[in-house]
Order: structure tokens, then C-alpha cells, then sequence
């Protein structure tokens, strides 16, 4: 339980998906111009992110990963469909967006008014796919999954929710003729970071890489030993 | 219906005989590196524009990885447009283009393995870079492969300038390297904050102020 409180907190304000790794962008510069948008996007994505990482967390771990397939047969258990993610993550995404969509619509149009126009947008929002490809780099359990796409959803809320706040009084205010829009927009958001990376325990971000790059080391053995066993079979 | 054809047909001859460059097509190439170009002025693709600038050598590979994935993807779609059905068209699209990252990711991880670990999710998420996204929809959808290929040429190559620039700057400052080679005094104390993403942001803004008030772009 402390463990999932963990990383509920960390996925919402260390790891936030917009202030730590700049995910999902577009669509967060492309709606933050109203509080209401804002709110209406944010919701879809805590909605999406909550199920789709719990999805593809199913598809990576009882489909991808190597040996993964051994819930069908023993003899599966070299068998590596890890090249496949990119394509099983993004279809399930795609997929699952059109149905939410489509059942919507269908059982309640007031919601549909106010979300629906949004979830298309949702099926490229970099941080959907981008919580998804995080997977493979941590061994989450289900529930871990479950809670670190609610927690990352949250996050994301936040994010465009404080900034469209700050955006509609940025109307009142003179701001050189070329920064209006975009540049300023980067400007506060660079800001807000730098507001976000105080909850990392006013951690250096030279820390912060470090860790970063521990875990990829991590990985990186992992898909080294990967690669080995696959040259072997090869060379066979 | 048969003129119909038949004119049609005398239009296709039309425009397969206006020259490979002709000046319309030197406009699709050069528009994208400033006037019109996916980052400062169509806002797209701002994710990796921002996460994998920390170096030069990431970021040129990056680029790279971009260019080959939209230009493919834009001769591809512009190539299928008229069979793709108007309704699964995202589908489509995000099939041929996950497709085409997943034949980079496995490239970049077999000849340039330090990097493919450096960049990590990031070449997964072109995928989701709003500028493929964007001008398949746009452009490639509604035009022939040959326009489409410099399309995605002239936007890949302005997407390309912007994020080296970046780049060049954060590496320059933030650890008085470029190409990972040394240029500035020993004496130099890296700027810890050109290496976070937040200095990024605000030094993406800085370069939106200056590009804009060159070009006399405003919005609103």
C-alpha cells in the first residue's frame, strides 16, 4: 500500500508527464487557451490513461515480453515479440479512444458534448503512448500499472488546468507583439517546471539525470543479455 | 462521364508535365524552414523538441530518425489516399507510421546502440509527433507522392534546424561541449539549468520571440 501511495504521488508530482518529461505538448499548448477546454481535455486523459495502461500493461506482459507466451505453451518461452510494442501499444490505444468515443455518443450525449469533441485528439497525445513505452522500463505489478496511469493522468490535469488558469489573466496583460502566444506560453511553462521540480525535494536536475541514467543502465543490461541470447540462436 | 475521364485525364497530363522543381514546389521545400515551420509556427512536435535536446549527437539522430519516418509516411499515405476509407483514416496512419518507427528503432538500436539507449521512449513516441500526424493529414492526403516527399522534406528539415539550434545552445552552455567534444575553458561550470527540460522550454521561447519578430509573424 505505501508503495503504491509512492508512486501515486510520484507519478502525479515528481514524474509529472508535462513538467519532468514534456509529454502530450501539443495537445496541452493547443486547448490551455480556456480553463474550461482545459478541464474537459484534462478529464479524457486522467479517463484514458487509467485504462489504457492497465491494457497495455496485459498486452506487454502476456504477449511482448519475452517469454511471455508461456501462459500457452512451454515451448514459446524463447519467443522475444518485443519489436511489436510500438505497433500493439498505438493500435490498442487507437482502438480503445474509438470505442469510448462511440459509446459515448451513444449512451450520454450531455457527456459526449462535453468530452467527445476531445478523444480523438486523445489517440495522439504523446503521453498516452508515452506512459505505455514506460512500461517495459519499469516492473510494475497490475495494480502498480493501474495506479501509475491514474497518477499520471492526474498529473497531466493538473498541468493543463494551473496553465490555462494562468493564460486566461494573461489576456489583461502587454506582452511584446512576437511572444504573444507560443513564446510566452514557453516561457511560463519553463517556469511552472521549475515550480514542479521543487517537489523532487529540491533535488538538482544533475540528480535527477543520474538516476535517470541508473535506470537506463538497468535496462540496457536487460536488453543486452536479450541481444546475446538472440546473437546465440543466430550463430546455431 | 467519359468527357468526364477524359478531362480528367488531360489534367493529370497537366500536371505531370510541370517541372520536377517547378516554383511551387521550391515553396513546399523552403516554406517549412521559416515562414511556415512546424515548430515555431504550427506548434507541432514540441515533445521531443524539448526532451532529447540535452546534446548535439542525440539531437542529430533524432532528426534524422524524423526525416526518414515522414518522409516515408507522406509518399506511403499520399500513395494509398484514394483507397484509404475517410473513416479509419487515423487508423491507417498510425499503422503505416508505427510500422516505419519500429524499422528505425530496430536500425538505431543495431549501428548506433549508445544513442538508441540515450533517446529511448522518444523514438517510440515519433509515433505521436504531431508533426507526422499533421502533415499526413494535411497535405499528404490530398496530394501526389512527389509533392508530399518534398513536403515532408521541407517540414522535416525545418523541424531539424529548430531542435539542433536548441541543441547547440543547451550543450554549449549546459556542459561546454559540443558533439561532446570540449570548446570552452576548463574553468567552466556547466549551467545546471540548460540541462533541465524547464530551461529548454524557456529557451524555445526565446528563439519563437526572436524568429517571430524577424518573420513578423503575430498571433491573434
Amino acid at each position: 500500500m505505501e508503495n503504491l501511495l509512492n508512486i501515486f504521488v510520484k507519478s502525479i508530482f515528481i514524474d509529472n508527464m508535462i513538467f519532468a518529461y514534456f509529454l502530450g505538448m501539443c495537445s496541452y499548448l493547443a486547448v490551455s487557451k480556456k480553463y474550461k477546454t482545459a478541464a474537459g481535455l484534462g478529464m479524457a486523459v486522467i479517463f484514458v490513461l487509467g485504462i489504457t495502461i492497465p491494457l497495455n500493461w496485459l498486452a506487454y506482459n502476456f504477449l511482448l515480453k519475452e517469454g511471455a507466451l508461456t501462459w500457452i505453451s512451454e515451448d514459446f518461452a524463447s519467443i522475444d515479440l518485443e519489436v511489436l510494442k510500438f505497433i500493439v501499444f498505438i493500435a490498442i490505444v487507437a482502438a480503445f479512444v474509438q470505442l469510448t468515443e462511440m459509446a459515448v455518443e451513444k449512451f450520454s450525449p450531455s457527456l459526449y458534448n462535453s468530452l467527445g469533441i476531445f478523444l480523438p485528439l486523445i489517440a495522439v497525445n504523446c503521453s498516452i503512448l508515452g506512459g505505455a513505452l514506460f512500461l517495459p522500463t519499469r516492473d510494475y505489478e497490475f495494480i502498480e500499472a493501474l495506479t501509475f496511469g491514474l497518477g499520471s493522468g492526474i498529473g497531466w490535469f493538473l498541468a493543463v488546468v494551473s496553465l490555462a488558469a494562468i493564460r486566461e489573466k494573461m489576456a489583461y496583460a502587454d506582452v511584446p507583439k512576437p511572444l504573444r502566444g507560443l513564446g510566452i506560453t514557453f516561457i511560463i511553462v519553463g517556469l511552472m517546471a521549475f515550480g514542479f521540480m521543487s517537489f523532487g525535494g529540491f533535488e538538482l536536475p544533475f540528480k535527477n539525470k543520474e538516476q535517470q541514467q541508473a535506470e537506463l543502465e538497468k535496462t540496457s543490461q536487460d536488453t543486452e543479455n536479450v541481444e546475446e541470447v538472440s546473437v546465440a540462436n543466430f550463430s546455431e | 462521364m467519359s468527357t468526364e475521364t477524359l478531362e480528367k485525364e488531360v489534367k493529370e497530363v497537366k500536371k505531370t508535365s510541370e517541372p520536377l522543381l517547378s516554383k511551387k514546389r521550391k515553396a513546399l521545400l523552403t516554406n517549412p524552414l521559416d515562414e511556415d515551420n512546424p515548430i515555431t509556427i504550427q506548434v507541432l512536435g514540441i515533445c521531443s523538441a524539448l526532451a532529447v535536446t540535452v546534446a548535439l549527437k542525440p539531437t542529430l539522430v533524432m532528426a534524422i530518425a524524423v526525416t526518414a519516418v515522414l518522409v516515408l509516411a507522406n509518399v506511403v499515405i499520399s500513395a494509398l489516399r484514394n483507397t484509404i476509407p475517410n473513416r479509419i483514416r487515423i487508423i491507417v496512419q498510425l499503422v503505416v507510421v508505427a510500422s516505419l518507427v519500429a524499422i528505425v528503432d530496430q536500425v538505431l538500436k543495431a549501428y548506433s546502440y549508445d544513442v538508441w539507449k540515450e533517446l529511448s521512449v522518444f523514438i517510440g513516441l515519433i509515433i505521436t509527433n504531431c508533426i507526422v500526424m499533421g502533415r499526413l493529414e494535411a497535405f499528404a492526403l490530398g496530394n501526389k507522392p512527389w509533392d508530399a516527399m518534398l513536403d515532408g522534406l521541407g517540414n522535416s528539415f525545418g523541424y531539424a534546424w529548430i531542435i539542433l539550434a536548441i541543441a547547440f545552445f543547451r550543450e554549449l552552455t549546459g556542459s561546454g561541449k559540443l558533439f561532446g567534444v570540449k570548446v570552452l575553458p576548463d574553468g567552466y561550470i556547466g549551467n545546471g539549468v540548460m540541462m533541465s527540460p524547464a530551461g529548454a522550454c524557456i529557451l524555445l521561447g526565446i528563439l519563437i520571440w526572436v524568429i517571430r519578430s524577424r518573420n513578423g509573424y503575430v498571433e491573434d
